[in-house]
């Protein structure tokens, strides 16, 4: 029983945690890990909300043709803030940042990421990259008007002048820093600080999703820099490198964005696949189906997703178009993969609705729709009638709302009690879920049809006579649905901090070493871990009859004996019995007809 | 009925019949057949291949069916994808649903059984889809070819230059004059006053191949017609050259899609095709009225 | 570390092929020469870890029959609380604001930039609990 716990005593001395700084000072100098994902959480959502309401403006001015809500550079202004808020400052750093940062070393059994000091600096990078950004509103020329992608030359000095586009690349350059050391922290987090038997073929699919996101962000996030550099040199001390006049290409700068720009959409999905996947477990009942294939597939999919880059250059003419088609069409395959193996994680489960799992199956329902539009995008001669129309505007919501949203607000409300040690309020998690999936049909599906019909993207306003303005209007009300989802999902928020329900180690039986701390973790997290013995260990030692069984498997494996030892060995344990009910006050009482399981939550 | 920016003389809209979807070419019975049988017998990967082979006869759930023979192209392998896709989702959705209902938990806890992989299965359903995209993918080459194609002596070449914030069209006939069309947004006196006129507009003649030469003087634009499934960027220090064969008289919305600056959402153009005879009174009334740029041509007067 | 290592390596490698068929197929530099990046990215860590995986004993993590008590012991300095971050964080703010606004807020930046480097040094320097 000498464990971890033994293990960080050593290194901590006196508990000086509980003396050091407080309020304030603490949120400024702590490099403990929690700390920082969680204000990397608040941090993202707040940016959320931000970009949100600059959505529900966009909505607001398509809602009839030929609207002045406000004016047409201001639109700009606002859809290109909307994107690159909610791509740059929100999604990532909502995954990689928060639910990661906090979530990554209590899966592993780590007392903190690897490199603290370098964790919190991200942070700090994160935020003032955040801030900057979005002053550029208060410049005289406005924020950036380019879109989120910056096309050279719209983005030369002589298309959009002034201060607020150059606030923009200073923004991303910051806040690609924030997210290279991210990256770095977690690859070494991960390879590095491991708990004793914790196998790499043994982590968590979220965890083993964040390890590859780390990959990606090292490869795409350089890329991103060094590009802004060239538009920065470009903008100011009078470069050539996307200028026709002075001998330059234009379109290597969209090489190089989209260079960075595919992978990156992959960096804002995988991590919340991997929320998922352990979500969709843990509410089934069961062990992820087709464990190592998951793996296999987010490995290929992180492959794949680096060298299609150019499928959103089809329409320029310059790109070798049946290149990037198949492999952008041999990404659905892994993703098929996923998806049977999520539909196989429920089978025959025993499933809870509860708001994370309903967000998780939200997620299944809506990302598969984006999905399939997503292979028609990669055909180029479908992509030639449909590019930037409103049917890639729909496609790539259906997909990043999906994912980002639905599969952060499953992570969310799944880890709140292990963020806080507080319970959400499950009835208006499921009023807001219900909000969210139909406001998001609502809000999209007409946008597929806009598409269709051809109505390009980024348009300030469109003729009266295109006859779109039902599905635009129809659209908008979606919007405003989707508005009053996340506000319903504050309110829940809110309530959980005013009127606390005490969460317990482990409210929802779940498998993975987080659930084996207390909630919230104390500082370095583990006084005490389970044995290791497959890729569920708190499951393993609360349920040591329900081991994972590997009947299916074509060679007689050795790993049954080794579930087995694992049921032993947890049994055997003094310590039987920990999560689950030991604090379990009043968020929900446990059925009597529990059939007996310690971790039983209703 | 409007009184829109895409008319010169006569009212044009969505709902006119010129804005219909052309009369599909009849397909060959035996084609249709074969499609048909297809659908119902085999599985996904041949599906495709019926539907497409099927064409024109698939519907494009809201897209245009392209009234241009690329265009046309296009739609089929929309259709095509489109419907393959419909079928996968509503499969796996099926499935999502039936484990939301079939194995929600009822009544007390039960820990279900741990199982955990099928191998069997799990290479089954990682095959599948691998076939379906080769398929997909083979149907790709074919129809990207088609469209990319490029005649050696097409009937009509227009230079297209995209700017901000308007389009010129550039003819060049066979005695080697040249002239121009082009409008410029931004000289609209007011947004509500707008006239047909202000809006460039490329006139082309029916049933032959028109080749455009793309270009952009300053920033990426989109050369996007709906009506041909068709879009293209305009690029500096790029010249991209395509074709259009129309197969149907008519006028046709066109814009630029590619966002360019502050008033890209009032970067539009139209499109008319007319007969081929019509086209060459165009043309050399075009060449007699060299000195004005014809902003505005009374095409009744055809 | 041996899978860790073959991790990386199958991406590099996968990059590597990539790399070469996007050469030979479409003569495009920048993609090339990123793709590349990306195969020497997944070989260089992955090769190493690779290579020292087979010079050293195996650890608690890498054994699926590890015990908890074989990961005792220190597992490295891990500090709780350190102002240094923050204060870099705000340098290369002004650092990066002098990009828009004019040097001068460089030269803040760089002044406040070396003193938190230092303060950073003399943090681990000094050891334990900072």
């Amino acid at each position: 029983m000498t464990t971890l716990a033994a293990r960080t005593e050593d290194l901590l001395g006196p508990p000086e945690s509980e003396h050091g700084p407080s309020g304030l000072l603490k949120w400024l100098t702590s490099t403990d890990h929690k700390v920082i994902g969680k204000s990397y959480t608040i941090t993202a959502f707040i940016f959320f909300l931000i970009a949100g309401a600059m959505a529900i403006v966009i909505r607001t001015q398509l809602a009839a043709p030929d609207n002045n809500i406000v004016s047409q550079h201001v639109y700009n202004e606002l859809f290109t803030m909307h994107g690159s808020v909610m791509l740059y400052l929100f999604a990532g750093p909502f995954a990689f940042g928060g639910l990661a940062n906090f979530i990554v070393p209590l899966q592993i059994g780590a007392p903190d990421m690897a490199f603290p000091r370098l964790n919190a600096l991200s942070y700090w990078l994160y935020l003032s990259g955040g801030t900057i950004m979005l002053l550029g509103f208060l410049t005289t020329s406005g924020a950036a008007d380019f879109g989120w992608v910056a096309y050279a030359p719209l983005s030369n000095s002589i298309n959009t002048p002034g201060a607020g586009p150059n606030m923009w690349i200073v923004a991303l350059v910051l806040t690609g820093f924030s997210a290279i050391f991210t990256g770095v922290n977690l690859c070494a987090t991960i390879f590095y600080l491991r708990a004793p038997g914790l196998t790499m073929f043994r982590m968590p699919i979220f965890t083993w999703n964040m390890l590859v996101t780390g990959i990606l962000i090292l490869i795409a996030f350089p890329v991103l820099t060094a590009a802004l550099v060239m538009l920065w040199c470009d903008r100011n001390i009078g470069t050539h490198i996307f200028s026709v006049a002075g001998g330059g290409v234009p379109v290597l700068w969209q090489n190089l964005f989209w260079f960075f720009g595919h992978p990156e959409v992959y960096i804002l999905a995988l991590p919340y696949f991997g929320v998922v996947t352990d979500v969709l477990a843990v509410f089934s009942r069961k062990p992820v189906f087709g464990y190592k294939g998951m793996i296999f597939a987010t490995i290929s999919i992180a492959a794949l997703s680096t060298s299609v880059w150019a499928h959103h250059m089809f329409t320029t003419g310059t790109v070798l178009l049946p290149f990037f088609s198949i492999m952008s069409y041999l990404i659905a395959v892994p993703t098929g993969i996923k998806f049977f193996n999520w539909i196989g994680t429920m089978w025959r489960g025993s499933i809870t609705f509860n708001t994370p799992m309903l967000f998780a199956v939200g997620f299944l329902v809506v990302f598969l729709f984006g999905g399939v539009t997503g292979i028609f995008l990669a055909s180029p001669p479908v992509d030639f009638a449909m590019h930037d129309t409103y049917f890639v505007v729909a496609h790539f919501h259906e997909v990043l709302f999906g994912t980002v949203v639905f599969g952060g607000f499953s992570g969310l409300t799944y880890w709140y009690p292990k963020y806080t040690g507080r319970m959400l309020n499950d009835t208006l998690g499921k009023i807001s879920f219900w909000l969210m999936f139909v406001g998001f049909w609502v809000t999209f599906m007409p946008q597929y049809l806009l598409g269709e019909e051809g109505m390009p993207r980024r348009i300030a306003e469109y003729l009266p006579h295109n006859n779109w303005t039902i599905l635009n209007r129809i659209s908008t009300v979606g919007a405003y649905m989707l508005f009053l989802s996340v506000f319903v999902m504050c309110v829940n928020f809110l309530e959980a901090w005013r009127r606390p329900v005490p969460a317990g180690d482990n409210p929802w039986d779940a498998h993975t070493l987080e659930w084996a701390t207390s909630s919230p973790p104390p500082h370095h997290n583990f006084y005490w871990i389970p044995p290791i013995r497959s890729e569920r260990p708190v499951w393993d030692h609360n349920h040591p009859d329900h081991t994972t069984l590997y009947e299916h498997r074509p060679r007689p494996g050795g790993r049954d004996l080794v579930g087995a030892q694992a049921g032993r060995s947890a049994a055997s344990d003094p310590r039987s019995g920990f999560g689950g009910t030991a604090a379990h006050t009043g968020a929900e009482a446990e059925s009597p007809g529990d059939d007996g399981e310690s971790g039983g939550w209703e | 009925m409007f009184p829109g920016p895409w008319l010169i003389s006569e009212p044009v809209s969505r709902k006119s019949p010129q804005f219909q979807v052309p009369a599909r070419p009849a397909a060959p019975t035996g084609l249709r057949r074969r499609g048909r049988r297809s659908r119902v017998g085999a599985g996904l990967a041949v599906l495709v291949t019926g539907l497409v082979l099927a064409g024109c006869n698939s519907p494009t759930f809201g897209a245009s069916h392209g009234t241009d023979v690329q265009g046309q192209d296009i739609a089929k392998l929309y259709s095509g994808m489109f419907i393959t896709g419909l079928i996968v989702a509503v499969i796996v959705w099926a499935l999502i649903g039936w484990c939301v209902f079939a194995y929600r938990r009822k009544g007390r806890s039960i820990i279900p059984k741990q199982f955990q992989e099928h191998i069997p299965l799990e290479i089954t359903y990682t095959v599948i889809p691998l076939v379906i995209v080769i398929v997909i993918f083979v149907f790709t080459v074919i129809t990207e070819n088609e469209v990319d194609a490029v005649t050696s002596h097409p009937a009509v070449t227009v230079d297209v230059t995209a700017y901000q914030w308007g389009w010129i069209f550039h003819y060049e006939n066979s005695k080697g004059v040249t002239l121009q069309t082009q409008g410029a947004v931004r000289a609209l006196p007011a947004k509500r006053g707008y006239t047909a006129s202000v809006y460039p507009q490329l006139v082309i003649p029916e049933h032959q191949p028109t080749k455009i030469v793309l270009r952009s003087d300053d920033v990426v634009h989109e050369f996007y017609v709906h009506a041909f499934n068709f879009g293209r960027f305009a690029q500096p220090g790029v010249r991209n050259v395509f074709e259009f064969t129309p197969t149907k008289t008519g006028v046709y919305p066109g814009q630029c899609t590619e966002y360019c600056g502050l008033y890209h959402s009032e970067m539009l153009f139209s499109v008319r095709v007319v007969t081929p005879t019509q086209y060459h009174h165009w043309l050399s009334y075009q060449e007699h009225h060299l000195n004005q740029i014809p902003k505005h041509y009374p095409l009744t007067q055809l | 570390m041996k899978a860790e290592g073959m991790v990386l390596l199958a991406i590099g490698c996968f990059f590597g092929v990539v790399a070469l068929v996007y050469w030979f197929w479409s003569n495009e530099t920048s993609g090339t020469a990123m793709l590349t990046g990306a195969f020497l990215l997944g070989l260089l860590p992955g090769g190493y870890y690779y290579w020292w995986s087979r010079r050293m004993k195996p650890r608690p993590e890498d054994d699926p029959h590890a015990e908890r008590a074989e990961g005792a012991g220190v597992v490295g300095a891990f500090p709780s609380s350190s102002i240094w971050p923050f204060v870099l964080g705000i340098a290369a703010a002004s650092v990066g604001l002098s990009l828009v606004f004019g040097f001068w807020s460089a030269i803040v930046g760089f002044v406040v930039a070396g003193g938190a480097v230092l303060g950073v040094i003399r943090e681990s320097r000094r050891g334990g609990i900072v």
